[in-house]
C-alpha cells in the first residue's frame, strides 16, 4: 500500500539556527548496494540532532558517513557532499584524518583500548599529535571532568581502562573524543549497551555538552530522542531497499505534528 | 514411572555416551605414549653424557688404548645453534611480522590471497627441499658451506609460520578498537602500530617462539648448508656445528662414547624445545586471562 504522500521528504529544520553541517545529496553504498538514498539535510550548530528509525534503515551508516568512517569498510563508499563550515569533507584534497579530528565519535559498544590505562585512553588523540606530557595530563583532567568521570577515576588513572564499568567506559570514550577538541560529536546509540542509570548520565552529559558542541545522536529509543534532542531526523527504508530520510525538523514538531504518516506510525508504535 | 520404551532409549543413550568417552580417553592415551616414551628414553640415554665438560668443551678425538677416555663436549654445537638460529630469527622476525601485518590489515587486496596461498604451501614444504635449494643457490655459487646459508634456509621455514600466526592474532583484535583510533583521526600506520599490535603482542611472540622451536630442531637443511665443524667457529661465513647436526653425525660414529654424546645433544635439544613451548604456554595463558 504505497501512499504517494509517504514518498515525500518533509524537511523543516530550524532556519534561525546556523547550520554546522550541511548534507547535500549524500548517498552511501556497500559495493553496488545503495544503503542510503541521496539525502540533503542541515545539522544546526550547538544543538542535539537525533536520528531515529527502524533497524536497518541506515541510521548508523548516515552517521558514519559524516566523519568519513563509512568508507573505511571494505567496498564501502559515499557520494555527494557534506559541508563543514563551507568546506566539503568529501573534497578530494581533504584528508579524512583532518575531518575526524573536527568531528569526533562515540560508538554503540564502549570501546576503550584494552592494552591501555584510563589516562592513556583519553590521551591517545593528543599522543598522536606528539603533545607533551603536561598537555596530555591537562587534557585528561579536563576531558574527564567534562564527562563527570574525574572524581570516580582520579586515583586510578593508570589502571587498565577495561576495569571500569560499562557506563564509565562509555563516558571514558566520550572523554577520549573530547580530548582532541572536536566541533561536532557523533554518537551511535551510545546508551544502548548501558543500564538505565548509566543511560541517564549519558543523556545528562549530552544536554551539558551541547552548549559547546554540535551533537548528532543515533538512537533506537524514541523517549531518549524526545528527552535530549532539539531536532529529530526520522529515517525509514525507501522503495529501493535503501535508507531514506522521511522527515526532519524540530523534535517538538516531529513528535506532535508529524507530516509524514510513516513518522506518525513509527512514533506511535504502529511501525518499526 | 517412565514407560519401558523411554527407559530403553535412555539406557542406549547413556551406553553410547560412555562408549564414546572411553574411546576418546583411550585415543588420548595412545597419542601420549610416544611423547612419554621419547622423553623418558632420550632422558635416560642422554643424561649420562651431561657433565661440566659436555657444556664447556668442544670435540676431542677419541683416544684409544689409554685408560681414561677424553670425550670432550658439544660447546661448539651449542654456540653454532645459537648463532645459526639467532641470525635466522633476526632475519625472519621482521619479514614474517610485517608480511602478517600486510595480510591482516590490508585484506581487500588480490595479492594478499595469493601471498596467503604461497605461505600455506611454504609451511608444508619438506625442509630438505628448502635445504637443497639453499645449497644450489648459495653454497654452490659461493663455493663455501656457511652458517649463513643454513640461517637463510631456516628463515624460509620460519617466515610462513610467523606470518600466519601474526595474521591470525591481528585478526582477533576487534574492529571496534581500530575504529576507535580511526575516529580520533589516527592514520592507518599509527593505528596498527600503537593500537592493534600491542593488543596482539603476546600472540605474535607466541608465533615467533614456535617458529624458533621448529628451526632449532631442523637437521636436513643444515646438513647441506652449514655442513658441520668439529671446532668452535664464530664466523657465519664458515661451516659451523649445530646440535641436531651433531646428534645426527655422532650416531654414525663407531664409538660408544660418541654415540652417548649424540644422545646428550638430543636431550639438550628436547630441553630447549620444551622450554620454548612452556614459555609459549605461559605467555598465552596471560593473554587469555586479560
Amino acid at each position: 500500500m504505497v501512499n504517494a504522500q509517504n514518498q515525500r521528504q518533509y524537511i523543516r529544520m530550524p532556519e534561525d539556527q546556523p547550520a554546522h553541517l550541511t548534507i547535500e545529496s549524500l548517498a552511501a553504498y556497500y559495493g553496488n548496494h545503495m544503503a542510503i538514498e541521496p539525502t540533503s539535510l542541515t545539522i544546526p550548530r550547538q544543538q542535539v540532532t537525533a536520528i531515529i528509525g527502524p533497524s536497518g534503515c541506515g541510521k548508523s551508516t548516515l552517521l558514519r558517513s559524516l566523519n568519513r568512517l563509512h568508507e573505511t569498510l571494505p567496498g564501502a563508499r559515499n557520494e555527494g557532499h557534506v559541508w563543514l563550515e563551507g568546506e566539503d569533507i568529501f573534497a578530494p584534497e581533504i584528508d579524512p584524518i583532518i575531518v575526524r579530528r573536527r568531528i569526533g565519535m562515540v560508538f554503540q559498544q564502549p570501546n576503550p583500548l584494552r592494552a591501555r590505562s584510563i589516562s592513556q585512553n583519553v590521551a591517545i588523540g593528543l599522543e598522536l599529535d606528539g603533545a607533551s606530557r603536561v598537555e596530555c595530563d591537562e587534557a585528561v583532567e579536563r576531558s574527564l571532568k567534562l564527562t563527570a568521570l574525574w572524581d570516580e577515576v582520579k586515583d586510578r588513572l593508570h589502571e587498565p581502562a577495561i576495569e571500569l564499568s560499562g557506563g564509565q567506559q562509555q563516558r571514558l570514550c566520550l572523554a577520549r573524543s573530547l580530548a582532541v577538541e572536536p566541533e561536532v560529536i557523533l554518537m551511535d546509540e551510545p546508551a544502548s549497551a548501558l543500564d538505565p542509570i548509566a543511560t541517564l548520565r549519558i543523556e545528562e552529559l549530552v544536554k551539558d555538552l551541547v552548549s559547546e558542541y554540535t551533537i548528532v545522536i543515533v538512537t533506537h529509543n524514541m523517549q531518549q530522542a524526545g528527552r535530549v534532542s532539539d531536532n529529530t531526523v526520522f529515517m525509514t527504508l525507501g522503495d529501493y531497499g535503501a535508507g531514506v530520510v522521511a522527515e526532519a525538523g524540530p523534535t517538538s514538531e516531529i513528535f506532535t505534528t508529524p507530516l509524514n504518516s510513516r513518522t506518525e506510525d513509527y512514533i506511535t508504535g504502529r511501525y518499526g | 514411572m517412565q514407560p519401558a520404551r523411554t527407559m530403553r532409549r535412555y539406557r542406549r543413550r547413556t551406553f553410547v555416551n560412555r562408549f564414546m568417552l572411553i574411546l576418546t580417553v583411550g585415543s588420548t592415551g595412545v597419542a601420549l605414549i610416544p611423547l612419554v616414551l621419547i622423553l623418558s628414553y632420550v632422558f635416560q640415554q642422554g643424561i649420562g653424557a651431561w657433565g661440566v665438560e659436555f657444556f664447556t668443551d668442544t670435540y676431542r678425538p677419541v683416544s684409544m688404548g689409554e685408560g681414561s677416555i677424553q670425550t670432550g663436549g658439544v660447546l661448539h654445537a651449542i654456540v653454532g645453534t645459537l648463532i645459526i638460529v639467532g641470525v635466522a630469527l633476526l632475519l625472519a622476525m621482521p619479514i614474517g611480522v610485517m608480511a602478517g601485518i600486510y595480510l591482516a590489515e590490508y585484506p581487500g587486496n588480490r595479492s594478499a590471497t595469493i601471498i596467503r596461498f604461497c605461505t600455506d604451501v611454504l609451511t608444508a614444504m619438506p625442509s630438505i627441499v628448502v635445504g637443497v635449494t639453499a645449497y644450489i643457490l648459495i653454497v654452490q655459487r659461493t663455493q663455501q658451506f656457511s652458517a649463513l646459508a643454513g640461517s637463510i634456509a631456516l628463515v624460509v621455514l620460519m617466515v610462513p609460520i610467523i606470518t600466519r600466526t601474526t595474521e591470525e592474532m591481528l585478526r582477533l583484535v576487534p574492529e571496534a578498537s581500530r575504529e576507535a583510533a580511526i575516529a580520533l583521526g589516527a592514520p592507518k600506520w599509527w593505528t596498527t602500530l600503537t593500537v592493534v599490535i600491542p593488543m596482539a603482542f603476546s600472540g605474535i611472540v607466541t608465533g615467533i617462539l614456535l617458529a624458533l622451536a621448529r628451526a632449532a630442531g631442523e637437521t636436513a637443511p643444515l646438513l647441506v648448508t652449514v655442513l658441520g665443524n668439529n671446532n668452535l667457529a664464530y664466523s657465519i661465513f664458515e661451516p659451523m656445528q649445530a646440535l641436531p647436526l651433531l646428534a645426527y653425525r655422532y650416531t654414525e660414529q663407531p664409538f660408544a662414547e660418541v654415540n652417548e654424546q649424540a644422545w646428550g645433544a638430543a636431550l639438550l635439544l628436547v630441553v630447549i624445545v620444551l622450554i620454548t613451548n612452556i614459555t609459549v604456554r605461559l605467555a598465552t595463558r596471560k593473554r587469555l586471562s586479560r
